[in-house]
């Protein structure tokens, strides 16, 4: 059986940046495992600007961005293997694998680092009333039509969700000749970033509909139109408030679930908030060995913060590999009161200061984000804004956490609901 | 007058206030970084984007070449520059920052290619 010190699933943005990571922090062993025909992940299809303003201090393109990081691979001489599927992960961290070039084998990993990222919530998981027509797609399908196919599947346009891959697509595929009639977006507020609602959509005079949803879908063969309601504050259909929009194509943009069969298969604990496996402060899962970072982990906004917590996952297996694991007391993080969950979920006294993240739950105004071990606040960081279409970064050192503490509780402070 | 923004220039999003007098910005408010000013500035006098979108390639494993413009263009000619990207064909190979349409619409800004793409 093949042996690697690190097997990377994945080679996307996460599981580019944990191997050179884990290349930096000394291991030499490093095989990344890609499905896809290229290494780049779902960057190749995000050629729109923007990615790695933290990072790079400049707006560069998905691809762009993701050469960096391919570049950094290819410089340390990582071996990727491409059209290569990983079928299963067991406990005992043998991969089982198959491609075309690489034949069905398995390979066994000192350590592994999870970074599959996730896919798209499909019109199946929406329950909306209606016919199956073709002309519906899910807006990151679209994408890669347009971006990469060479394709405009339709002409005139309506997106379900505001989040930012339905949003960028409402730009795109106006700036190729189609026409977007409207944005729908169920809750009272967008899910995606003010820059994409202000330059994909105002730019553009494209409505953006709030507290409204799709409650029909028209059409035999082909979708010939969509019936838009507003919803009330349970997010039900108005009745007298329906519309019919004539449209040839419906993109749905209503969120994304990490991808993480393999993660359930080799029984790691999962977050059922994040969807993502639940970890500790060096990113390790359950599993022992077992590392994940990127949007399997939980759902980002930018990819900075993914190549961020990538690093940092990757130079944990390194430390796995390298040195083995030296244990000490646990804490338990939680989120509550509008903090919807953390990542790390858990974290280790005497560990080195940490960057926990998460989302809120709705949009807040002049609030703060506090962390309690019991009644004892720990940090309290004001915030103008909170919106749960951008995640949070809360520094914590866990010098700062008494001891006896067993829980410490991320929550939202003094906010009005906006 | 008066014109509400949204500050783009980072993700916090601020809501910006400026005052807009002869063409001329003479206050900004909401900002919370010297980005927001500059911003507001440029997006009231002179807005600006840039242009992503893809040119037709052929000898490549996939039939389009993803592009950017090397900086940014007037707002109001970013349709133009869109439908000029339709009408460009290339060959592989490509590099990022190659130059597949010069001088876009007389803007003197320069599309160029944001992938690596070998010959196939």
């Amino acid at each position: 059986m093949k042996t690697v010190q690190l097997a990377i699933i994945g080679g996307g943005p996460a599981g580019l940046a944990a191997a050179a990571a884990a290349y930096d922090a000394g291991l030499r062993d490093i095989l990344i495992l890609e499905r896809s025909g290229e290494l780049g992940g779902i960057l190749n299809q995000c050629i729109h600007a923007g990615f790695g303003l933290h990072t790079f201090h400049q707006e560069l393109t998905g691809p762009e961005y993701a050469q960096r990081y391919i570049d950094a691979v290819q410089e340390r001489n990582i071996p990727a293997w491409t059209d290569c599927m990983v079928l299963d992960v067991s406990p005992e961290k043998v991969l089982t694998v198959t491609g075309r070039s690489v034949g069905l084998q398995q390979i066994k990993a000192q350590a592994v680092v999870l970074a599959m990222g996730c896919r798209e919530r499909p019109r199946g998981a929406l329950s909306i009333a209606g016919t199956r027509p073709a002309g519906i797609w899910s807006a990151g399908t679209a994408q890669r039509m347009v971006n990469m196919e060479g394709y405009l599947p339709g002409q005139q346009v309506v997106i379900l969700g505001s989040g930012d891959i339905g949003l960028i697509m409402a730009r795109r595929m106006t700036l190729e000749g189609a026409e977007v009639k409207a944005v729908a977006e169920v809750m009272p507020y967008s899910g995606g970033l003010k820059r994409n609602i202000v330059q994909c959509l105002d730019d553009f005079d494209i409505p953006l509909y709030l507290s409204t949803t799709v409650v029909e879908i028209h059409g035999q063969e082909h979708l010939t139109g969509v019936t838009l309601a507003q919803v009330d504050d349970r997010r039900l259909p108005v009745a007298g408030t329906e519309r019919y929009i004539p449209c040839d194509t419906l993109l749905l943009s209503v969120g994304l679930l990490p991808e993480n069969e393999l993660t359930r298969q080799a029984g790691a604990v999962l977050d059922a908030v994040t969807g993502g496996p639940a970890v500790d402060e060096t990113l390790a899962t359950s599993l022992p060995g077992v590392f994940a970072c990127g949007n399997v982990l939980h759902v980002h906004d930018l990819v900075d913060f993914v190549s961020q917590e990538a690093a940092a996952a990757g130079r944990s297996a390194a430390r796995y590999v390298l040195e083995g694991v030296k244990d000490s007391e646990s804490i338990r993080l939680e989120g509550k009161n509008g903090v919807r969950y953390t990542v790390p979920q858990t974290l280790h006294r005497g560990g080195a200061p940490v960057t926990v993240r998460f989302r809120v739950g709705q949009p807040y105004r002049n609030a703060a984000l506090c962390a309690y071990a019991g009644d004892t606040l720990l940090k309290r960081i004001p915030k103008r804004i909170l919106t749960p279409g951008e995640m949070e970064s809360f520094p914590l050192d866990p010098a700062a956490i008494p001891a006896g503490t067993d829980t410490v509780t991320f929550v939202v402070e003094e906010a009005q609901v906006q | 007058m008066k014109r509400e923004l949204i500050c783009i220039g980072c993700p916090m999003g601020c809501q910006l206030t400026a005052e807009v007098e002869n063409g001329v910005v003479t206050s900004v408010s909401g900002n919370t970084c010297p980005r927001g000013e500059a911003y507001a500035k440029k997006e009231c006098v002179a807005p600006a984007r840039t242009v992503t979108g893809t040119v037709a390639i052929e000898g490549a494993a996939l039939p389009v070449l993803p592009v950017r413009t090397a900086g940014e263009v007037p707002k109001a000619l970013v349709h133009e520059v869109a439908r000029a990207l339709r009408t460009v064909t290339v060959h592989a190979p490509a590099a990022i920052g190659d130059v597949v349409l010069q001088n876009v619409c007389g803007t003197g800004v320069d599309v160029v290619a944001s992938k690596n793409v070998t010959r196939i």
